[in-house]
């Protein structure tokens, strides 16, 4: 867990920390699933978290946004009220429509207009007042992303988000998602069980396994990182070692 | 009535296991006309329902018409047709009519706001839950006809303690289903409320109301043929005017095609208020559309 307090080379106008977590512990019934995670995140950094199922890698992004409570544990978690959730499934409200779906709980003078403008910018303009059940997984994702994103948040906790999608669908999403990231530069936290979108999205990798960090790697690549780039499957083999599987079939 | 058999199964979530078959709009509908397989009944078309009521009239009328069924036993349908019209143009029906509607209704709207009130009360609150749920169990227990000596001694045995048992009856069905639609409201939407920092009343609203919208309407449903179910017994104690006192005067006679108008009469305001309450339901619930079509 040493490896943890490394300093990060960031610019130095966003240096400073926007997630601090100390000693965080927590446990369902007993068993623990979050062992003593201490970690700091930079304001605008990138952050994908991966690990094998029930390694805590959820509950340590809900730890994070505050949606744990009842849930035995220790520690303390600094983060900026002003984040936003991005869960794996799109969990939009069926009888609202798309637009009130994107400005759900969203206080500004202006609301409207910036959610028609986030719906824009997700591609589904002309679609404001579609109901959510008429649209596919992916376009109901997207809402969820514009809902995310509309905010303005300097946190965006990311559970999953494209878990549910298929394979194409799930490739111009992370073009997407990393297009509208690069505007707003919010810090993000990506839980993923993909290794392939963690490297290619984050500049910093954490492995997660049994409730702790046990690998956080900073991927350093220039953008686009293509997967025949020898450094990116350098880095994907050393992430698999650390989530105990190997690649060769 | 089999268009809308899916609806009492509703779940918000139904379109995401929808997944793998995307509807989408513009797709050539029929282009490829296949075999309906013989696993699954087709669905009926247009009007099929109507069939068993029409094929049991015809066969009545034709039972009537040669004489197997006697006026004393059933009146014909065509005979319940010429009384009804005669009692229509008379203006007796119309009178009894509204009397017996005002009941009805009146017990309903009573009952429906009861029942909203105290679901809302139990299903958004431990201590109303804890005082409220119980006791309109035990009331659902007992069958409304079994309360009618003690509203008598209480109300006595005109039109307060009628419109009272009507407004005690509908009351449950109203109650049962929004209280679980409220206590089955679905905790990622209750998450996601908390994660976009929403007010108490807000969440009331826009979250919880909302979502418990499809059980009232399935309370509703119940509740308005339960209004007329109840009237149906109450009429016979002390009234001088309603369908049911006009069909306990025709039995007192022996004017069978009196009593199939009155059972004609209970069987369309029934399936009416079915009918209306189900349009209104379709318009209020139109986000759901998307599901079936």
């Amino acid at each position: 867990m040493n490896a943890l307090a490394q300093p990060l080379n960031l610019p130095p106008e966003r240096a400073g920390t926007e997630v601090r977590l100390r000693g965080v512990t927590r446990s369902f019934s007993g068993r623990t699933v979050l062992r003593d995670v201490t970690l700091d995140f930079a304001p605008g950094e990138f952050v994908a978290l991966i690990g094998k199922s029930g390694s805590g890698k959820s509950t340590l992004l809900r730890a994070i946004a505050g949606l744990d409570d009842g849930v035995d544990g220790s520690g303390t978690i600094a983060v900026p009220d002003d984040r936003s959730v991005l869960f794996q499934d799109s969990r939009l409200l069926p009888w609202k429509t798309v637009l009130r779906n994107v400005v759900f709980g969203f206080r500004a003078p202006d609301a409207e207009a910036r959610g028609r403008r986030a719906i824009a910018d997700v591609g589904l303009a002309g679609r404001e007042d579609a109901w959510p059940n008429a649209l596919s997984g992916g376009e109901q994702q997207r809402v969820a992303l514009a809902r995310s994103l509309v905010r303005q948040p300097r946190l965006l906790l990311a559970d999953e988000p494209f878990g549910a999608l298929d394979a194409l669908t799930r490739i111009r999403m992370h073009g997407l998602l990393f297009d509208l990231i690069r505007q707003r530069r919010p810090t993000v936290l990506l839980v993923t069980h993909d290794v392939d979108e963690a490297i290619k999205l984050a500049d910093r990798v954490l492995v997660m396994d049994d409730g702790r960090i046990v690998l956080d790697r900073h991927v350093g690549l220039p953008h686009p990182r293509p997967k025949s780039d020898a450094r990116f499957e350098a880095l994907r083999t050393s992430l698999l070692a650390a989530l105990g599987v190997s690649d060769d079939v | 009535m089999t268009d809308t058999a899916g609806s009492n199964v509703y779940s918000p979530y139904l379109p995401q296991r929808g997944h793998e078959s995307e509807p989408r709009p513009g797709a050539p509908a029929g282009a490829l006309a296949r075999k309906p397989s013989r696993l699954a009944f087709g669905r009926l078309p247009r009007g099929g329902i109507l069939f068993g009521p029409v094929l049991l009239i015809l066969v009545w009328e034709f039972a009537s018409a040669i004489g197997w069924l006697s006026p004393k036993f059933l009146a014909a349908p065509s005979t319940a047709l010429v009384t009804g019209y005669d009692l229509l143009v008379s203006g007796t029906l119309a009178e009894h009519f509204l009397a017996s509607a005002k009941r009805a209704y009146l017990g309903l709207g009573i009952g429906v706001a009861i029942g909203l009130a105290l679901a809302l009360a139990a299903g958004l609150s431990r201590i109303g839950e804890a005082s409220i749920d119980g006791l309109v169990q035990i009331k659902r227990a007992v069958p409304t006809l079994a309360l009618i000596p003690l509203a008598i001694l209480w109300l006595g045995i005109g039109e307060v303690m009628k419109i009272a048992l009507i407004a005690s009856s509908v009351m449950v069905p109203i109650y049962i289903n929004t209280h679980a639609a409220l206590r089955g409201i679905d905790l990622r939407h209750v998450e996601l409320a908390r994660s976009v920092g929403i007010t108490r009343s807000e969440f009331l609203r826009e979250v919880a109301s909302p979502g418990a919208l499809p059980g009232f309407f399935t309370g509703l449903r119940l509740a308005v043929t339960t209004c007329w179910t109840a009237l149906v017994v109450l009429e016979q104690i002390n009234t001088s005017e309603g369908i049911g006192y006009l069909m306990n005067r025709a039995r007192d006679y022996g004017q069978t095609d009196i009593i199939v108008v009155g059972l004609a009469i209970y069987a369309a305001l029934g399936l009416g208020s079915d009918l209306a309450v189900r349009f209104w339901e379709r318009r209020a619930l139109g986000y759901r559309k998307a599901l079936n079509s």
